[in-house]
């Protein structure tokens, strides 16, 4: 896929810690990186997401310390894992009592069997940098037939000038067994940072997992998140992913459905202002009949900011009954936004019920007179008109006090109400 | 009592259907050598008689080819040709022009009468002006004289190239540049003939001009060019079809249609294209790859509309680049596929004036083991105010092992604009044919009810005596099947 010019890799992880020689897994992602180079636009993953810039710096790994108090999530009652600049911060995490939860460090992971499982995920360039490189995270395992007492929440923090966090994380839920996820994305005194994460998973039989993903970084850190996730018979897969922070934010998530009776839900809210250039790029692969797939993507784009949404659903050859539905919709609320939307069926089998729906546009003028006719102000209309839009999405987020979470944080970023 | 007839028999029919037209016809061709270079170039260029400065835009267009890549983007799988193998050139033997009807080639009467277009019926009943091309050159031009009174020019590129020099150094590669893809370079290097028609300023073309392409010379490849110019406040209904013989070696079809539409005026361009789609086994077939553009001033409107049954490969976009205030762009489009045929086809709108608006309604149906695809891309640049669009696509799968693919890119770049696309694939709705049949209407009927009913929207847009013949090629696409 992508061209070699000169090495612009190899010289970018020139500086890395040398991994440990012994994990296979390291040795391979490192084997493969020499033969790639960094996406341009030329390359249709990247059509509209330009990294040149950002990964002409030379960015450094350093361990650091940070208060997390402010990045914990109030009546959450998490198991808290913390990632400083990438490395894990044991002394700082909490877990908490859960007999149906076991975590280990992503060292311990037994290699054979992650290899198997993501075996045949689409790897790029900072995936392989990841994993290659990475320097910290955790494995989740699930047990069968268990739900987990807590939700499993990430936090990441950078903090320091021009610096790369490698955190790679994998989650396995056993079959039958239920877990949520929350991860959370945030910066404290940091410039030109690089958040390049990668979040693995498995869900096994009838398991059902759920994802919050909340990425509030300062708006100079670029942020390349990758998620790949192999789905078996009966499971459930939600993933609500939810930007507002980094310069550039790509997440890259790739889903691959194998067996009947699949259930893929994806979410997604992006609000960009000033500069911010925000891609959300998703894979549903479809293998097996009897599957339903959800996607619903919102943007608001302020200022300068862009808007990309590359979302794909595959349906390959005998996969039947499969129903699949992607609606990507984007409000406009400046002159200098801009939105790129390309939403993608590809359809090898004939029994299946595929759609999707694109819009672009700006406030509805109609509707913000209707509400100054009842005595709201512009300001207040505005603002009541984009909340309800966001809101569909946000809605997606069960957890309760998560979303309060949410809803203060847009309170403080935008003052919006919900 | 009624026969019972499934989906699967209707695939099995649509599978079974060999090719219509297959047929050759066998009279005197004047070939040159096969190969590409720039003397073969020259001699094109001097048997057509050609102007120094065409030549020159000919031999630039082909060092550029050189320089470039055969793009492999598009979502098809095919044999690339060897551009070394083609013949770039055929003309019928007859040197001299035809004076009148009876002077033309009697086999040819006969090809065309096959075809269904007699030339005497379209001109006796339709009042329908043919320009008529075998293999590259126009063999009969008929109300030529009724258009020139009102000032309209319609007549075969060559005879453009040597009577209204001035036009066609004006507008050709203005739409397409030469440098604009590696086919449309290739085209423009070599190209053999094609049409040309002019519409004065304020003229309404009292009648629709329509052009039969066929290939007809084993092993030659055909490059068609096509130039519209519809003047200020003209109008203008251009129809354009093609059906081609049975070959056994894969065709190469590169053709470039360049519409150009001053302010206040509009272009409706219409197209059948059912070129020979190779036998059951995908053996065979023409490759199809045309580049289609047309560049809207102010308040002008282009329309295309097109109905795609044949080709091994298509690959084209017909697009609009909405320059001008005010202007429109359409695209209307039915893409049926069978056996092993393959089609990226889809339209790109431009949207570079202000209010100006496209409309985007494609149908695909994909049988046997073919794979359908619509590209498109809606581009809304900074200086496009209140910029409209609307696209949808629906797609129909008659067989477990057809494909049909979206790939819809929109870009906008202006916060007034309103975007609306979508898209659905499904099969026939079991529902809708149980329907039919509760009311008497037999399977075979209700399928070929509901694909009629599929694609009306977009054959309403063809002119009358098009959309005739379009439904007949629809028909035939799937004959044994539908009523």
């Amino acid at each position: 896929m992508e061209v070699v010019v000169d090495n612009k890799v190899l010289e970018f992880v020139a500086d890395f810690k040398k991994p440990e020689a012994s994990s296979e897994v390291r040795k391979q992602a490192m084997a493969a990186l020499s033969g790639m180079d960094f996406p341009t636009t030329r390359v249709e993953e990247w059509k509209y997401t330009r990294v040149a810039k950002y990964v002409k710096r030379k960015y450094k790994q350093v361990q650091a310390t940070v208060n997390v108090e402010d990045y914990t999530i109030e009546g959450l009652d998490a198991h808290e894992l913390v990632f400083v600049n990438g490395y894990f911060d044991e002394a700082q995490s909490t877990i908490k009592d859960d007999d149906a939860v076991s975590i280990q460090k992503i060292e311990e992971l037994n290699e054979e069997y992650y290899s198997d499982v993501v075996d045949g995920t689409e790897e790029n360039v900072f995936s392989l940098i990841n994993k290659a490189y990475q320097t910290g995270g955790v494995s989740v395992v699930v047990k069968k037939n268990k739900k987990a007492k807590h939700p499993i929440h990430l936090i990441h923090v950078v903090d320091g000038e021009e610096l790369i966090a490698n955190t790679r994380h994998f989650v396995h839920l056993e079959s039958g067994s239920k877990a949520e996820v929350v991860a959370t994305f945030h910066s404290k005194n940091s410039t030109n940072s690089f958040t390049n994460v990668a979040l693995e998973g498995h869900v096994e039989s009838n398991a059902s997992l759920t994802i919050n993903k909340l990425q509030t970084e300062a708006k100079d850190v670029l942020h390349i998140s990758n998620e790949f996730f192999v789905q078996d018979e009966g499971s459930n897969f939600l993933i609500n992913t939810i930007t507002t922070g980094g310069i550039l934010t790509r997440n890259g998530l790739d889903v691959i459905v194998e067996g009947e009776n699949c259930h893929t839900e994806m979410n997604g809210a992006y609000l960009g202002t000033e500069n911010q250039h925000i891609d959300n790029h998703t894979i549903i692969d479809q293998l097996y009949s009897n599957c339903t797939s959800s996607e619903l993507y919102k943007g608001v784009m302020d200022d300068k900011s862009s808007g990309v949404f590359n979302g794909k659903v595959i349906v390959r050859q005998d996969a039947q009954k499969i129903e699949a539905y992607q609606s990507n919709k984007n409000i406009l609320l400046s002159k200098g936004a801009n939105v790129y939307s390309k939403p993608e069926l590809e359809i090898y089998a004939d029994d299946v019920r595929c759609s999707h729906g694109s819009t672009i546009g700006e406030l509805d003028e109609e509707a913000v007179y209707y509400l100054r006719s009842r005595g709201i102000s512009e300001a207040n209309a505005r603002q009541l008109l984009v909340a309800a839009f966001i809101g569909d999405v946000l809605e997606k987020v069960e957890n309760e006090a998560l979303r309060a979470y949410i809803d203060k944080l847009f309170l403080t970023d935008f003052g919006w109400e919900f | 009592m009624m026969s019972t007839y499934t989906e699967e028999d209707l695939a099995k029919n649509l599978e079974q259907q060999e090719y219509k037209y297959g047929f050759t016809s066998d009279f005197n061709s004047e070939t040159i050598p096969v190969g590409l270079n720039e003397d073969i170039i020259r001699l094109i260029s001097s048997k057509k008689d050609e102007p120094e400065w065409l030549l020159e835009r000919r031999l630039q267009a082909f060092r550029a080819w050189e320089e470039m890549i055969e793009p492999e983007w598009a979502h098809v799988n095919y044999e690339k040709p060897d551009f070394q193998a083609i013949s770039y050139y055929s003309a019928p033997g007859q040197k001299k022009k035809y004076e009148s009807w009876d002077d033309v080639d009697p086999e040819m009467k006969e090809t065309m009468k096959k075809l269904g277009i007699s030339l005497e019926e379209q001109q006796r009943l339709t009042g329908t002006a043919v320009d008529f091309v075998v293999d590259s050159v126009s063999v009969a031009t008929s109300f030529k004289e009724k258009l020139a009174e009102l000032g309209i020019i319609f007549c075969s590129f060559s005879e453009a190239v040597q009577n209204h020099p001035e036009l066609v150094k004006k507008y050709m590669g203005t739409v397409v540049p030469h440098t604009d893809n590696f086919y449309a370079a290739l085209n423009s290097a070599v190209f053999t003939d094609g049409s040309f028609c002019y519409i004065p300023k304020g003229v309404r073309c009292p009648m629709e001009l329509s052009t039969y392409f066929r290939i007809n010379e084993g092993g030659t490849g055909q490059f068609e060019r096509t130039l519209v110019v519809a003047d200020e406040g003209s109008y203008v209904s251009y129809l354009e079809g093609c059906t081609a013989p049975m070959r056994d070696e894969n065709q190469l079809h590169a053709a470039v249609v360049e519409l150009i539409a001053l302010d206040d005026a509009e272009i409706k361009y219409s197209t059948v294209q059912n070129w020979y789609p190779g036998n059951k086994e995908g053996v065979g077939g023409v490759y199809n790859f045309v580049t289609k553009r047309g560049l809207c001033e102010k308040n002008a409107k282009i329309s295309w509309t097109q109905v795609e049954t044949g080709s091994a490969v298509t690959w084209k976009y017909p697009s609009c680049i909405l320059k001008g205030d005010n202007s429109i762009g359409e695209f209307y489009s039915v893409a049926v596929t069978n056996n092993f045929q393959q089609a990226d086809t889809g339209t790109k709108m431009i949207h570079l004036g202000k209010n100006t608006s496209s409309t985007i309604i494609s149908k695909g149906i994909s049988a046997g083991q073919s794979q359908n695809t619509y590209r498109g891309l809606v581009q809304i640049h900074a200086g496009a105010e209140n910029a409209r669009n609307r696209s949808e696509c629906d797609s129909l799968l008659l067989s477990d092992r057809a494909g049909a693919h979206t790939f819809p890119y929109i870009e906008c770049k202006n916060s007034t604009a309103k975007i609306e696309h979508e898209a659905t694939t499904s099969k026939i709705g079991e529902d809708q044919i149980f329907y039919c049949q509760q009311r008497g209407i037999d399977e075979e009927k209700a399928i070929g009810l509901i694909v009629n009913g599929y694609c009306k929207e977009v054959l309403n847009h063809m002119p009358m005596e098009f959309a005739v013949e379009a439904q007949k090629l629809l028909e035939i696409s799937l004959e044994n099947s539908v009523g």
